[in-house]
């Protein structure tokens, strides 16, 4: 298959045509190609998202990896990091390579499953970390998500044992005795509220002990939903001494505030909570100086009945991949703290990069796997379930008004969305292995 | 007004209004028949997913002595204990004709998530929510303030001036929360008394001053003093390291209560731990408010029943 993306306007801000043939970006294109007219829209290297929840095994009733690619595929990504707590959890050679076989079947998108650090998620002994980065899924980048590696002897061992493997531990920083039945964001509101309080400390205390860690035994360490200001100054400040740490942020980190749930409205639940104002600007300033180095969505499906509840009782976590690019377009790149060149980076070749994902490092260029996403970044849209199209609809974004739209999504050559629209599993799975 | 979620939503003319509409109320109780027509007809689901006796009982004697039906749903023994979830319970009350709903739930903002859900259209009473709100049991409270100091001459009036106190668990107190807003708004000077540990992290945009200090505050003389419950269990998770710790430094025993004024209340909205928070000798002392807040507590409910739901809103 071959297709010609003609015109289409470069991270960079050249104009050029794109010639794809057979997965790969090549010189020029026959006149079989089908053409793609990119006039007027943006070619951004293809998405990858270090952080997503596809559910499948065990919770199919909130994402399979089918659904999960689709919405990923309509986000404009072309891979995903899938996390680990699955049922039964990604800590087996067994279930990575279900979960990614899954995702080679579909092939909306890239789909990597990350491992377990510990068995079962339970924080107590080492998953069988070898055997997930020796087998056919060749896992390189483990985490107990969801949970703390909270035990700093594990959390060492960890950084350690990944490292004979080449891979990476991505702590989800929580120290679990302060956050103890925690809701939201500890502070004025919480206090207000009566809902227990999720302090920063909490977040901050495990990034400060775990780039130590990560400084003694010469790991590298990878540091999830960064979501306070404190947690950027000690990460600005491992990373001036030296060590090996990068960090991620989550779009709605970027873009909404604690306030929201004034009204108890468990749409804008999640974990960690949505913070103050100060964080925001805090969280945007970083990935504006490299401080914080991706976006990752922490897409979080759950089935509306875990959302039409009490505050305390609702699940955490939001959907984001569908949204994910439009709310980062709205938080950095039209309040003018990122160029587009910078939206390539954080969103494709350094999260590809942490993630030891090849094919990422030089887009564009012939011979280079082909992932493409064009964006109409002038157009805007109410976002709304129509947008979404994995199988939960919790999105805080919907009847908010956002920028831009992926009109077409190429994943190693293959459209995956078309005119802005998704296509048809057997259109995208036509063919392949 | 078709919900009471929070006090914090009360404007001062709405606040008297409504202790005021108490005052009829109160002299209800003191005719022979004790009862109105008033909602007759109409009917008052009690949905309590936490126990209570106390306040459902007050709740439920209130709107009887308005004529309303009244359905006790708890949650011991019913489809709640057995998972059915909030919306489920709410609609199958839709669905039996329920006018109102007072709800006790353990999960703060439960009420609210009720009110605004479209699952039912019923006025909703938030009779306790988790450690938010607690909106009656602050109207009751600053109606039995109102009635001591001002007597027969009360209607109309604010506590403009006066001086609160309250002591105790403040962070995860319902009742406190609903207070610092009503007697701010009602014009009293509120002070909070507790160990660091149990007061909310912020409190810098509460209409209150904040100290560590009981003998301090009972010095400056007050005009009344509020004892909050302290419950057991907050020891265990280092709140505090004794109930002997804690009732020496903030607990009103005889000698503290003898340092007061004669005329400064001591309030409690029960049930009380007699000799943790509060001695016997305080708890029975004529300058204690503890049973007239009881019996207050079912004018105030009338009134709040009535108000919501006899389409008087105009």
């Amino acid at each position: 298959m071959s297709l010609l993306v003609r015109g289409a306007t470069l991270p960079d801000g050249s104009r050029r045509d794109l010639s794809i043939a057979d997965g790969r970006f090549v010189e020029s294109s026959d006149a079989s190609a089908t053409v793609i007219d990119a006039d007027g829209l943006l070619a951004l290297p293809g998405l990858v998202d270090l952080h997503t929840h596809l559910r499948e095994p065990g919770f199919e009733q909130s994402e399979t990896v089918l659904t999960g690619s689709r919405a990923a595929a309509a986000g404009g990504y072309t891979a995903v990091f899938a996390m680990a707590n699955t049922s039964p959890v990604q800590d087996t050679a067994g279930v990575v390579e279900q979960v990614q076989s899954l995702g080679e079947r579909h092939g909306y998108v890239t789909v990597r499953p990350i491992g377990a650090v510990t068995v079962g998620l339970a924080g107590e002994r080492l998953a069988e970390i070898g055997a997930m980065a020796q087998s056919r899924a060749r896992v390189r980048v483990f985490s107990d998500d969801g949970h703390c590696v909270h035990d700093p002897l594990l959390m060492r061992r960890a950084l350690e044992y990944v490292t004979t493997f080449g891979g990476v531990v991505a702590q989800h920083a929580q120290e679990p005795r302060l956050t103890i039945g925690a809701q939201l964001n500890e502070g004025a509101l919480s206090s207000e509220l009566g809902l227990a309080g999720w302090p920063a400390v909490a977040e901050e205390s495990i990034i400060a002990r775990d780039v130590l860690l990560a400084q003694h035994v010469g790991a590298r360490l990878h540091v999830c939903h960064v979501s306070t200001a404190g947690s950027v100054e000690v990460i600005r400040w491992a990373k001036a001494r030296g060590i090996r740490v990068t960090a991620e942020v989550t779009p709605h980190h970027l873009l909404l505030t604690e306030e929201l749930a004034r009204g108890y409205d468990s749409r804008f639940k999640v974990n960690p909570p949505l913070r103050r104002d100060e964080d925001v600007v805090a969280l945007r300033e970083a990935l504006a100086d490299g401080t914080i180095d991706i976006v990752a969505t922490d897409h979080a499906p759950h089935p509306v009945e875990a959302k039409e509840c009490a505050w305390d009782e609702a699940a955490n976590g939001m959907v984001g991949l569908e949204s994910a690019l439009s709310v980062v377009q709205a938080a950095v790149v039209d309040t003018g703290l990122l160029e587009w060149s910078d939206v390539a980076r954080v969103m494709s070749s350094t999260p590809a990069a942490i993630g030891l994902l090849a094919g990422y490092d030089s887009p564009f260029s012939v011979g280079s796997p082909a992932h493409v996403t064009l964006v109409d970044p002038t157009a805007h849209r109410s976002f709304s379930t129509a947008d979404l199209h994995g199988k939960s609809v919790n999105s805080p974004y919907l009847g908010r008004d956002l920028p831009g739209r992926v009109i077409a999504t190429v994943h190693e050559g293959r459209p995956t969305v078309l005119d802005g629209v998704l296509l048809a599993p057997e259109q995208v799975g036509a063919d392949r292995v | 007004m078709r919900h009471l979620l929070s006090t914090a939503d009360l404007s001062r003319d709405a606040a008297i209004t409504m202790l005021d509409l108490a005052e009829d109320m109160a002299d209800v109780a003191t005719r022979e028949v004790k009862k109105l027509p008033t909602l007759r007809g109409r009917t008052v689901v009690n949905l309590f997913f936490e126990d209570s006796t106390r306040t459902r009982v007050s709740f439920e004697l209130a709107a009887k002595r308005l004529s309303a039906d009244v359905i006790n749903f708890s949650a011991k023994g019913s489809s709640v204990s057995k998972g059915e979830s909030l919306k489920d319970t709410a609609q199958t009350l839709a669905a039996m004709g329920a006018d109102g709903v007072v709800i006790r739930h353990s999960a703060s903002g439960a009420p609210r998530v009720l009110a605004e859900s479209g699952w039912i259209d019923a006025g909703v009473v938030n009779a306790g929510d988790g450690t938010h709100e607690h909106p009656t049991q602050a109207l009751l409270d600053a109606f039995t303030m109102r009635r001591r100091l001002h007597g027969n001459a009360s209607r109309g009036k604010g506590l403009d001036g006066v001086r609160v106190v309250i002591v105790g668990d403040i962070l995860h107190s319902r009742v406190a929360r609903s207070n610092v807003w009503l007697l701010a708004t009602l014009g009293a000077e509120v002070s909070l008394v507790a160990p660091a540990t149990l007061l909310p992290v912020s409190t810098s945009e509460w209409p209150v001053t904040v100290g560590y200090d009981l003998d301090a505050a009972i010095a400056d003389a007050p005009d009344v003093v509020m004892m909050l419950r302290i419950q057991a269990e907050r020891m265990n998770a280092a709140f505090f390291p004794s109930a002997r710790e804690y009732s020496r430094e903030w607990g009103l025993d005889d000698e503290r209560v003898a340092r007061l004024p004669a005329d400064t209340m001591v309030m409690h909205p029960g049930p009380m731990n007699r000799g943790l928070e509060i001695s016997a000798g305080a708890a029975d002392s004529p300058r204690s408010t503890v049973l007239e807040q009881v019996a207050n507590g079912v004018s105030i409910r009338m009134a709040v029943l009535y108000h919501l739901l006899s389409g008087s809103d105009s």
